[in-house]
């Protein structure tokens, strides 16, 4: 055989091969979590595990329901905010803005998607920490509040998760032919009317993946979370109040890990959650992503 | 609309202000040139070189090792290589991969360390950095090689070569910007990630000098920093994070220049 088809046979066997190993990649991170975690799993039942709210490792429990709400509230709040305000600056990005701002906005886009999520998490602590507790949180009446809190945390994810929003959501838009729009304003409705009733609705699917996409990012974000939230496993009372989150409960855990029965085997649980959690998610948003792309293929 | 995305531009400019600001005023020569000291953590002397390294040992060989892993799979995604429900199915399970976040993939190495025995080291955080990075790598590449006409690669074919030698001289070159900017892309997020390598890299005051060795990087380094309860010593997160940001903001201006002038060597 000659050498070159020998060399082609060898190198399309090893690109075989990495192609198969990324596609079970994510089963082999399932089943080592779950394999990880059948210790703990073996002596606690899942329910008491899922839905206890005591988190006190040092004395052998390990509820997990407080911060699966915090987790939730933090998540929710964060999207809360980020929907309309990504949404928004999108359909300015596409439809109204003129050429040489869409050009000078893009890559400020970029930039912030590209800002270390640790610069996140202390540009937070500096700027918001002191603002939610001297400024908001007085202002909403509760003084008592330490400035890191759930709302802190909601605030710094909801930036984090711009980028990710803005920039899938103007794709879907752009995407939406020409005619439609054209159409519109040929019957007499506005521009503001158009976008609300023609370009959300025909890319509809679209934002509902952008949105689910930017769900992944912000349940499973760790440091950022982490140094503003005030890691406290309990079910916070306010959205001023401490509180915990799943990926940053693993995080915070760092420096007990040794010293802990079981800790290790509670953590590889928690990170099991958090990776169903989002791959049911990632897995609903990149779904109705495609079906998208076959139904608009005009 | 005009406020959403005043909000959303200010943000970025509050935030590098802010680690410019403050980090100017806290860098100095003996912090990029000095490794952490005994004292370091205190609010003595020392810098941040061994984080610096650090960073750079974690995230050069991961990079390389994950565009080696993405380029192999971009290629073999190819309707030259595989089949159409193959591709079809790698690529649901990058898109999924992409979305897992990198506390995930730290402590998946962390149950992989604990089968093999192995503490904390420069090789485990180098892999769960490869693991990061290998879907926002590939599906770049993947998106650019797309691109690359059929015509091109048929030409390529009729005059004798073979697929591999096809893919690597035609489709590479033609799809070069995307992949530089891929690349670059990873790079970026490998070096600023700090969850992936918490528990795989560990944290050390020396510049690692073997593979097992546990090794401190620029993200690691600013989160234990600003748990120190000094605010003398919290200045020091300031000037790594000043450098941390320099790092990604270079390596997204060069990932511009660059995607810009290797455009000159497609065939339109």
């Amino acid at each position: 055989m000659d050498k070159r088809k020998f060399r082609d046979i060898i190198c399309t066997k090893l690109m075989l091969i990495v192609t198969i190993f990324v596609s079970i990649l994510f089963f082999l991170i399932f089943f080592s979590l779950l394999n990880g975690s059948s210790l703990i799993l073996g002596e606690y039942p899942i329910t008491d595990l899922l839905f206890s709210s005591v988190w006190k490792p040092r004395g052998g429990e390990f509820g997990l329901f407080a911060v699966i709400i915090g987790t939730l509230i933090v998540t929710g709040f964060s999207l809360l905010i980020a929907v309309p305000i990504s949404l928004l600056s999108a359909v300015y990005i596409v439809e109204y803005a003129p050429k040489r701002i869409r050009r000078m906005v893009r890559p400020f886009i970029d930039v912030l998607a590209g800002v270390p999520s640790v610069v996140y998490g202390l540009c937070a602590y500096i700027v918001l920490v002191p603002l939610v507790r001297d400024f908001i949180a007085p202002y909403f009446g509760v003084t008592a509040s330490a400035g890191t809190c759930v709302f802190t945390a909601s605030l710094t994810l909801s930036v984090m998760v711009f980028p990710i929003i803005i920039s899938l959501s103007v794709e879907s838009f752009s995407a939406v032919p020409y005619e439609l729009k054209e159409a519109s304003l040929s019957v007499g409705a506005t521009k503001w009317e158009t976008v609300r009733k023609v370009i959300f609705r025909a890319s509809a699917p679209g934002i509902l993946s952008a949105i689910l996409l930017g769900f992944g990012r912000a349940f499973g974000e760790t440091i950022a979370v982490n140094m503003v939230i005030g890691n406290q496993a309990v079910i916070p009372s306010s959205i001023f109040n401490q509180g915990q989150t799943l990926a940053s409960l693993i995080a915070s855990s760092y420096h007990e890990l040794m010293s802990i029965p079981r800790l290790e085997s509670a953590l590889m649980f928690v990170a099991l959650v958090l990776f169903i959690v989002v791959l049911i998610f990632n897995l609903l948003g990149v779904l109705i992503l495609r079906r998208t792309k076959r139904r608009w293929s005009f | 609309m005009i406020a959403s995305i005043f909000i959303v531009i200010s943000s970025l400019v509050i935030i590098i202000s802010i680690v410019i600001f403050n980090g100017a005023t806290s860098l100095s020569i003996e912090m990029v040139t000095q490794t952490a000291s005994g004292g370091f953590y205190l609010g003595k002397g020392g810098g941040i070189l061994n984080a610096i390294l650090g960073s750079l040992f974690l995230a050069l060989p991961a990079t390389g090792l994950a565009y080696l892993i993405s380029i192999g799979i971009a290629m073999y995604l190819q309707r030259d290589f595989s089949h159409h429900g193959v591709s079809g199915f790698v690529r649901l399970s990058l898109d999924i991969l992409w979305g897992i976040p990198s506390i995930v993939y730290g402590i998946f190495c962390l149950t992989i360390m604990i089968a093999l025995g192995i503490g904390e080291s420069l090789l485990f955080g180098i892999i769960a950095l490869t693991l990061l990075e290998i879907p926002i790598i590939t599906r770049s590449i993947d998106e650019s090689i797309k691109m690359v006409p059929h015509g091109l690669k048929e030409g390529a074919y009729s005059l004798g070569s073979t697929k591999f030698e096809t893919a690597t001289k035609v489709v590479r070159k033609q799809a070069m910007p995307g992949i530089l900017a891929g690349v670059l892309l990873g790079l970026g997020r490998g070096i600023g990630d700090a969850a992936s390598i918490l528990f795989t890299a560990g944290f050390s005051d020396r510049i690692p000098t073997s593979l097992f060795d546990s090794t401190a990087a620029l993200p690691t380094t600013i989160y234990h920093i600003f748990q120190m309860p000094y605010p003398s010593v919290q200045q020091k997160a300031y000037a790594a994070a000043f450098v941390l940001l320099i790092i990604v903001l270079s390596i997204s201006i060069i990932s511009r220049t660059l995607s810009k002038k290797s455009t000159k060597y497609v065939i339109k």
